[in-house]
């Protein structure tokens, strides 16, 4: 088994998804099976490569430092499930 | 038991571009809530963030600043956990290769120097800001931060004291604020401070468990916590205990530190390269041209003052340790070349009066130009220094310049000889006694005729004359 269920559970948690314990076994081999193909990768010999970020060979995009139009402040909050006096409202958290 | 602490700090300074680091919006502080805002700070589905020139430039500015080695090519990664402050899921930020690594500064308390290790400085957005409602279960959030432009500074754990930690922080805010690169304010959160701190036996070869110290916003509470929580961690270590890693929030109002998170809950923050930005390449030619534009430096100007001034070091140290008192000094200087009174007057009455009144030198009520007057003034004899503290005093109070105060207020002084003279004669008429104290040998009676006359003349008699005068008349 490439990966247990216990950390199944743990990047579960991580991303805030809820899955039952038929899902979490389901999951560990599927995920199990992914990572063993990811492994074929190992094969290749990359002695001396850098490794690689991007796909493409490009570098340093800027943009200037100029301020321009903003977003409608009912625009920005127009998806939020909760809103009050401008903020978006969430439950609490500290 | 003698204990030794191990410190690192961990500084956020927020930069001062005009915009945020990856769109086009404003970073000003205090809009309303959520104005400051567009799809890509949002973190809306399909947006591609795109990099701040300026942000690179200051970033630059900061490495040449702190000696450090720049990476020739750096890239962004993200690093990804919940929270509502956090749009996107995940910040944007450096972590495998920074844009600088490897720099010192060298700070100096009570005569000493050391030399404390940046390990690195990374360019990364801010988030957002919550608060907190009192009466229900839930937060206000403002997205008008996230997204603004920060650099992290961290050190070595070459800290070894409360005052030291005090000491590099206020070093670092002193070259950022001479760099321009951030305001520096601690209270409105633009320059922010983090502390792992461990303590160990002295002379130990290894460092304790470490604790990480949030919530530090001012200078006096870094110092403050980082003093709390050293003495915390001795006294588990001398129960027995076992000082375990956590995150620690300072209470001001307490002044304890208490725990907000445990090494189990630590986040897990799977940080990969961030797949929408390209490499960051800066070439020895961009270095050299930040280079060519960046002001004298802290140490820099200290050194100079000294030189070209002659100043002892503690004055030029105080007058160096904030770019805009330097200013202010140098600009009175133009006005009355005489540093070391100058330096004397800055110090003395002007920091004195802005601390007692909380105020900063660039809120300074006198403009350096009328301090320079008034001291040209009091060089010139047109009043003497006790008529300059009453006048400094109403400046303060009044912005006026000191020649209208002089003149509104009559405050000339007097130099006519034969004035003094005849109250010179009053005083000494109506104290036989003390010219009696006097012959005997009792000569330091004179301040008190010299008090008298000064008594008699509102303060506005040239003291130089008047003891001349007394002397005179006494020695006959």
């Amino acid at each position: 088994m490439k990966i247990t269920k216990d950390e199944v559970i743990h990047v579960a948690r991580l991303s805030r998804l809820h899955i039952d314990e038929r899902a979490t076994e389901k999951f560990a081999g599927q995920i199990g099976t992914i990572l063993e193909y990811v492994d074929k990768l190992n094969q290749v010999d990359t002695e001396g490569v850098t490794p690689t970020s991007h796909a493409i060979f490009l570098t340093n995009a800027f943009r200037e430092d100029e301020e321009k139009e903003h977003l409608e402040r009912d625009m920005a909050l127009a998806n939020a499930p909760e809103k009050e006096d401008g903020s978006f409202v969430v439950p609490k958290i500290i | 038991m003698e204990f030794e602490s191990v410190i690192g700090l961990e500084v956020h300074a927020q930069l001062k571009t005009r915009t945020k680091i990856f769109c086009n919006c404003s970073t000003a502080f205090g809009a309303p809530p959520n104005t400051h805002t567009c799809p890509v700070c949002l973190g809306m589905p399909g947006v591609l963030p795109v990099l701040n020139k300026k942000v690179v430039e200051y970033a630059i500015r900061m490495a040449i600043a702190t000696n450090c080695t720049i990476a020739r090519e750096s890239r962004f990664a993200r690093k990804n956990y919940f929270y509502p402050d956090l749009p996107k899921g995940y910040q944007i930020s450096q972590y495998e290769l920074p844009i600088a690594e490897f720099g010192y500064i060298d700070i100096e308390q009570n005569g000493n120097k050391k030399r404390i290790g940046i390990t690195r400085i990374h360019i990364e957005e801010d988030a957002g800001k919550l608060t907190h409602d009192p009466n229900r279960p839930v937060s206000m959030v403002d997205f008008n931060r996230t997204g603004v432009p920060l650099i992290e500074i961290v050190s070595e754990p070459d800290i070894r004291s409360p005052e030291e930690a005090g000491a590099y922080l206020r070093h670092l805010h002193s070259v950022v604020r001479y760099l321009d690169i951030c305001d520096g304010n601690m209270e409105e959160g633009s320059f922010r401070c983090d502390a792992n701190v461990s303590v160990m036996l002295k002379g130990s070869e290894t460092f304790g468990t470490r604790a990480e110290l949030k919530n530090l916003n001012s200078f006096k509470h870094v110092e403050k916590a980082i003093y709390f929580e050293t003495e915390r961690q001795k006294d588990i270590v001398l129960d027995g205990g076992e000082v375990i890693q956590e995150t620690r929030l300072w209470d001001p109002a307490k002044s304890v530190t208490t725990s907000i998170r445990t090494k189990e809950d630590a986040h897990d923050y799977r940080y990969f390269p961030d797949p929408d930005l390209l490499p960051l390449v800066v070439d020895d030619d961009w270095v050299d041209r930040v280079k060519a534009t960046l002001p004298e430096l802290p140490d820099a100007r200290m050194k100079r003052f000294v030189r070209e001034f002659s100043l002892p070091p503690y004055d030029a140290g105080v007058l160096t340790s904030s770019r805009e008192i330097a200013d202010y000094f140098e600009d009175c200087l133009k006005v009355f070349p005489e540093p070391k009174q100058v330096s004397n007057w800055v110090m003395g009455s002007l920091l004195g009066l802005l601390n007692a009144e909380g105020k900063s030198i660039e809120d300074s009520p006198i403009p350096a130009h009328d301090l320079g007057a008034l001291l040209k003034l009091m060089d010139e004899d047109v009043i003497n220094g006790r008529m300059a503290k009453t006048v400094f005093e109403k400046m303060a109070q009044t912005g006026k310049t000191p020649k209208t105060i002089i003149k509104e207020d009559g405050l000339v002084q007097v130099t006519d000889a034969s004035a003094i003279e005849a109250i010179v004669s009053e005083v000494l008429a109506r104290s036989p006694k003390e010219i009696e104290d006097y012959k005997n040998g009792k000569t330091r009676v004179i301040g008190f005729f010299v008090g008298q006359v000064m008594k008699a003349t509102k303060g506005k008699a040239n003291p130089k004359i008047v003891n001349e005068i007394l002397k005179d008349k006494l020695s006959c």
